[in-house]
C-alpha cells in the first residue's frame, strides 16, 4: 500500500467536530505543517487530546487562535493566553487532565486496556466523580481509555512503510497516540527508502501508520 | 547574594551523587547552578530525557531538543531519550530521588497547592501531579512570602496539587521540615530571628532543639 501521500489527500478525512490527537511537547514533536492545512481548510469544533496547547504563533495554539477548537483535552494551557482568554469566555471547554495521567489513557486505548489505577490526582479536583479502588492498602483512582478518530505525529525521520524514528525530545507523546486513533498521519521531516533505517532504531513501528506527509522542513 | 540565589544553593545541598532529580520551572531549575563538582546527578526532564545539560548557547541550539518548559537545553554525555509514557512510568514508578518544586501555598501537612488560583489564573498541572505523587522526596523551594502574604499555612486555601506529599520547604528564611507532629524549622538564616520566621508563617513552627543557621555563606 502506498503510504506517501500530498496534504490535499488528506481533505476527505477531515470533518468538522471531529477528535484529534496532536503530537509535541511545547510545539516540539509537532506536525506544523499538518496543522498549516487544518487551518487551510478551517475545520471546525475540533476536540483535540494534545500535551499542551503550544503558543499563540507556533503549535496546536494557531488551531486555537484560528477558533477551530471546540474542546481540548490537555495537562497544561499556561504558555498559550489565548486558550485561558477563550475558556473564560465561555468559547472553548478546557479538560485539564495531570500529564501522566493524559499519557496513560491513551497507552490504554491504544493497548486494550480498559483503563487503570494511578495514585495521582488523590486528595485534589482530579479525583471528583472517579471511581476509587484501594489495592494492597494504597488507594488509587481509576481513569479511563481516550480514544481519537484522527492523530497527526512529526517525525524526523520516515521510511516509505511509515516506521518513525524521532530526534531528541521531538519523541513525547507522539508514539503513543500512533496507537489509539482509527487513523494516523505521520508528518515527516525526512522521507527515506525502507531499510534506511536501522530496524533497531525505528520507535513506532510502520503498521500503526496509514499515511506520510512531507513537511515542509 | 539575591534570595533566589541563596535557596536554590541550599536546595543543592539537599542532592546525593547519582539522584535522579526533576526540576521545576522558574526557582527551582537554578539549583542546577549551585550543584558541587564532586556530586553527579541525573536531572530528568519530563518531555522526555535524562541527563539534561545546561541552557543550550546560541551556538549549541538544537532546534530538536528543549526542556520542560520549551528552553532550548543541551544533552550530557550519556543522557537517553524517551516518549512520554516511559517519562511517567520513571516519575510515578518512584525512579525519581528528588523533585524540586516551587508553590503558591503549602501547609504544615504537606499539601502542596501550585497549579491554578480558580478564577484568575489556570495554567493547568502539567506534571506536577505526577511528580509529587511518585517522587521518593519532594522539597518546595519558593520565597517565603508573596508581596508580604504569608505562603506557609495551616491548611492551603487553592486547589491541591497533591494531599500530604511535601517533605520538605526550602525559602530565603530557613529550611523546614513536613513531621507526623508538625512542622519542624530545622535551620534558620543568618540575617533573621525566629521571630521574623514565624511572622512570616502562618502555620505553626516547631523549633528544632537543635536548630542550625541556613548555610548559605559566599
Amino acid at each position: 500500500m502506498e503510504k506517501i501521500i500530498s496534504k490535499e489527500a488528506l481533505s476527505e478525512f477531515l470533518k468538522d467536530g471531529m477528535t484529534l490527537m496532536i503530537g509535541g511537547f511545547l510545539a516540539n514533536g509537532t506536525p506544523e505543517s499538518l496543522i498549516d492545512f487544518l487551518i487551510e481548510k478551517n475545520v471546525k469544533d475540533l476536540v483535540i487530546i494534545c500535551n499542551d496547547t503550544g503558543f499563540p504563533d507556533k503549535g496546536i495554539g494557531r488551531l486555537v487562535v484560528n477558533r477551530q477548537v471546540k474542546k481540548v483535552i490537555t495537562s497544561h494551557i499556561g504558555t498559550n493566553s489565548e486558550t485561558g482568554r477563550q475558556m473564560n469566555a465561555g468559547e472553548i471547554e478546557v479538560q485539564l487532565i495531570p500529564q501522566g495521567t493524559l499519557v496513560e489513557k491513551i497507552r490504554a486505548a491504544g493497548s486494550g486496556l480498559g483503563g487503570f489505577l494511578t495514585p495521582t490526582g488523590i486528595g485534589t479536583m482530579v479525583e471528583e466523580g472517579k471511581e476509587k479502588i484501594l489495592v494492597d492498602g494504597k488507594t488509587y483512582l481509576l481513569e479511563l481509555p481516550i480514544k481519537a478518530d484522527l492523530a497527526l505525529l512529526k517525525g524526523s525521520k520516515v521510511d516509505e512503510k511509515g516506521n518513525i524514528w524521532y530526534n531528541k525530545s521531538t519523541r513525547n507523546f507522539n508514539p503513543v497516540m500512533a496507537t489509539a486513533a482509527d487513523l494516523v498521519v505521520v508528518e515527516a521531516e525526512e522521507i527515506v527508502k525502507a531499510g534506511e533505517i536501522d530496524p533497531s532504531n525505528v520507535v513506532t513501528p510502520g503498521i500503526f501508520v496509514d499515511y506520510i506527509v512531507k513537511g515542509r522542513g | 547574594m539575591d534570595i533566589r540565589d541563596r535557596i536554590a544553593k541550599r536546595v543543592a545541598k539537599e542532592l546525593r551523587d547519582g539522584d535522579v532529580v526533576n526540576l521545576g520551572i522558574g526557582l527551582p531549575t537554578m539549583v542546577a547552578n549551585f550543584i558541587p563538582d564532586d556530586v553527579e546527578i541525573h536531572l530528568q526532564s519530563e518531555n522526555g530525557f535524562i541527563g539534561m545539560g545546561p541552557i543550550a548557547g546560541e551556538a549549541e541550539v538544537d532546534k530538536d531538543l528543549v526542556n520542560a518548559g520549551g528552553i532550548y537545553v543541551t544533552a550530557k554525555r550519556g543522557a537517553a531519550f524517551f516518549d512520554s509514557t516511559m517519562s511517567f512510568s520513571i516519575i510515578r514508578g518512584g525512579h525519581v530521588d528528588v523533585t524540586v518544586l516551587g508553590a503558591l501555598q503549602v501547609d504544615k501537612e504537606g499539601n502542596l497547592a501550585n497549579w491554578m488560583i480558580p478564577g484568575k489564573l489556570v495554567p493547568g498541572m502539567g506534571g506536577a501531579m505526577d511528580l509529587v505523587v511518585g517522587a521518593k522526596r519532594v522539597i518546595v523551594a519558593m520565597e517565603h512570602t508573596a508581596k508580604g502574604r504569608a505562603k506557609i499555612l495551616e491548611k492551603c486555601t487553592l486547589p491541591l496539587t497533591a494531599k500530604g506529599e511535601v517533605d520538605l520547604i526550602i525559602t530565603e528564611m530557613g529550611v523546614m521540615e513536613v513531621t507526623q507532629g508538625g512542622l519542624v524549622l530545622r535551620e534558620i538564616a543568618s540575617d533573621i530571628t525566629i521571630e521574623d520566621i514565624k511572622n512570616a508563617t502562618e502555620a505553626e513552627l516547631i523549633i528544632d532543639e537543635n536548630l542550625k543557621i541556613m548555610e548559605v555563606a559566599e
